[in-house]
């Protein structure tokens, strides 16, 4: 996953990370408030990819919100992605964010373990993010500690398993029955 | 927070529901939830204490199905998420895909893409102002409604051969060119269509009743709708000038003129007013669409993700070969990762794909608009009668189909 993105960024001629310049306003602002705070940053295709550690990412996004240069009031999409059950980390948990005012865009990614895939809610900084963290967790069976009610929103309560994990198979287990 | 009706202290949830509160579930078999829907609604008499929407009836895992199919098999199953928007579902789809690619668009192609998409909105947005008024209580907008709709359904049916899932856009361009006479129909409905919007106003626009069961309803603001992540007609009826087309062009939004409507009552009132302003909008885009049509290809020059021609397929040896090996194995995409937006007509729809390289997306994610507007309706909900319930619901103009995936 490294090794294609790094080639596109000298191919675009932008600067990587490696040397510690971010070409990103947001990356350098965060790095500016707390050098542990940014992992790594990816330019491509014209969007911004930031990696955060996991236990920051509600102090980020609760700057990001407010941080008059940047504003981002709007959380536009939170997904999660499995990147495979022999990958470590395996969990990816993307946070899309918009500004309605500067309409910048951005995207925050965070790593998790398959054995702790805990991560802090972002529910009490964008209330929108309330929904997207139970899909996720439905999901993925990523949990988001603090969020006020993670349940399953899409699949049966009693569902076994996380549909999205990529060693669940298509068509499930067995039929599912209501008995 | 911040609703136009307090809700006094007596209505708080208490311990012996029998007392004064009674809990019901709306739905999911109910007509005015537009699908499979279920609201946990507490009642105290007949005000609102808390509504719980209950999703996933229609829940039928399409995000997964994507990672087992190659790209090009993507774009029918978008069709079925918002069903009354299939070809803004396809334009997104296939832009996030193209971004990927890296491919550029002909203009004509581009041209025929935004013309049909708001043709669709038109379409889309008539859907909603049918069931919406249907379910307030005024039946014959529905008729008028579905007439004009079916005129839309025919021009979407002449190009693509399909209705209500045309899967017209295809990565690197269209399926194939409009057919002859195309435009002269599309004229025909552009020079009937204000004729149809100012027949709704005087069906509904005027009338007292609906304007008692709309206005002061579902009161939400600006402030919050954006906490909410609402967006599209949704967020514009509480005033905020926010517009994917705007604020982040794509097909070249940015050379049509149009306004944006907002209202600034944030009400079930001002997103009807909203909807019914962006109908003429949408009418004036596509009008502007069709005067640029210019002859042109409608396919990007990609022999290896666009299939060919016929005519090529039949005299030219590499034509056949890429043919046959997009449709067998698929073309590979480049390792990467996009999120696309757009105005979708029901408000920002956005298409995560992550690929790892190979024919098949890794992951694809839709960000659907009825999905995060149907969030905030427990807020919206709170203090309200169950009759606004029916009201707030078709206000949000949800689909369950993209709710659900």
């Amino acid at each position: 996953m490294e090794q294609p993105n790094s080639q596109s960024n000298q191919t675009e001629g932008q600067e990587s990370n490696a040397a510690g310049i971010t070409p990103s306003p947001v990356a350098a602002a965060l790095q500016r408030e707390n050098p542990e705070w940014v992992r790594e940053v990816i330019e491509a295709l014209g969007e911004t990819t930031i990696i955060v550690p996991r236990e920051h990412i509600a102090n980020i996004c609760a700057l990001l919100k407010t941080a008059p240069d940047f504003q981002f009031n709007f959380l536009a999409d939170l997904c999660g992605f499995d990147r495979g059950p022999e990958e470590e980390p395996r969990f990816e948990v993307n946070y899309h964010l918009f500004s309605t005012l500067k309409h910048h865009r951005v995207r925050l990614k965070v790593l998790l373990n398959e054995d702790d895939a805990h991560v802090l809610s972002v529910s009490g900084i964008w209330r929108t993010a309330n929904w997207h963290e139970r899909e996720t967790f439905d999901l993925f069976g990523v949990v988001f500690d603090d969020h006020p009610d993670l349940r399953r929103i899409l699949l049966p309560d009693d569902w076994q398993g996380h549909a999205l994990r990529k060693d669940f198979p298509l068509r499930g287990y067995e039929p599912y029955s209501l008995e | 927070m911040s609703t136009a009706v307090n809700i006094p202290p007596q209505f708080e949830i208490v311990d012996q529901p029998l007392d004064t509160q009674m809990t019901i579930s709306m739905g999911p078999q109910h007509p005015s939830t537009h699908g499979v829907l279920r609201l946990e609604l507490v009642l105290d008499g007949e005000m609102v204490v808390k509504a719980t929407p209950d999703i996933g009836y229609l829940h039928t895992g399409m995000e997964k199905l994507f990672e087992y199919r190659k790209y090009q098999q993507g774009i029918v199953i978008t069709d079925r998420m918002d069903y009354l928007n299939p070809l803004g579902n396809n334009l997104a789809y296939v832009m996030a895909v193209e971004k990927l690619l890296q491919i550029e668009i002909p203009e004509r192609a581009q041209t025929i893409r935004v013309l049909f998409c708001e043709l669709q909105r038109i379409a889309s947005h008539l859907v909603w102002l049918g069931t919406h008024a249907l379910d307030i209580g005024a039946m014959t907008v529905f008729f008028y409604c579905f007439r004009e709709r079916e005129k839309i359904l025919n021009l979407i049916e002449a190009a693509s051969g399909g209705r209500l899932t045309p899967s017209y856009f295809r990565i690197g361009g269209l399926m194939m060119d409009i057919p002859a006479g195309f435009e002269r129909r599309v004229k025909q409905f552009l020079d009937d269509f204000p004729h149809a919007v100012q027949e709704f106003h005087k069906l509904i626009t005027g009338n007292r009743i609906f304007q008692k069961r709309t206005q002061g309803v579902g009161y939400i603001s600006a402030e919050d709708a954006i906490d909410w992540g609402l967006s599209g007609p949704s967020l514009r009826g509480s005033g905020v000038d926010l517009d994917i087309r705007r604020a982040n062009p794509y097909c070249s939004y940015e050379t049509y003129d149009f306004d944006v409507p907002t209202e600034p009552d944030c009400d079930v009132w001002a997103r009807y007013m909203v909807r019914m302003r962006e109908m003429d909008e949408s009418h004036k885009i596509v009008q502007q669409a069709l005067a640029r049509l210019r002859p042109g290809p409608v396919k990007a020059d990609a022999p290896k993700v666009v299939l060919p021609d016929r005519e090529a397929m039949k005299t030219h040896m590499d034509a056949l070969i890429h043919h046959f090996l997009i449709v067998a194995e698929g073309f590979d995409v480049p390792a990467g990762e996009v999120y696309m937006p757009i105005e979708a007509s029901k408000g920002e729809l956005g298409v995560y794909i992550k690929s790892t390289g190979g024919p098949k997306p890794a992951r694809v994610h839709f960000r659907g608009p009825s999905f995060v507007n149907l969030s905030a309706l427990p807020d919206l909900a709170r203090g309200a009668m169950v009759a606004d319930i029916v009201a707030i619901i078709g206000s949000l103009d949800i689909v369950l189909g993209e709710i659900d995936r």
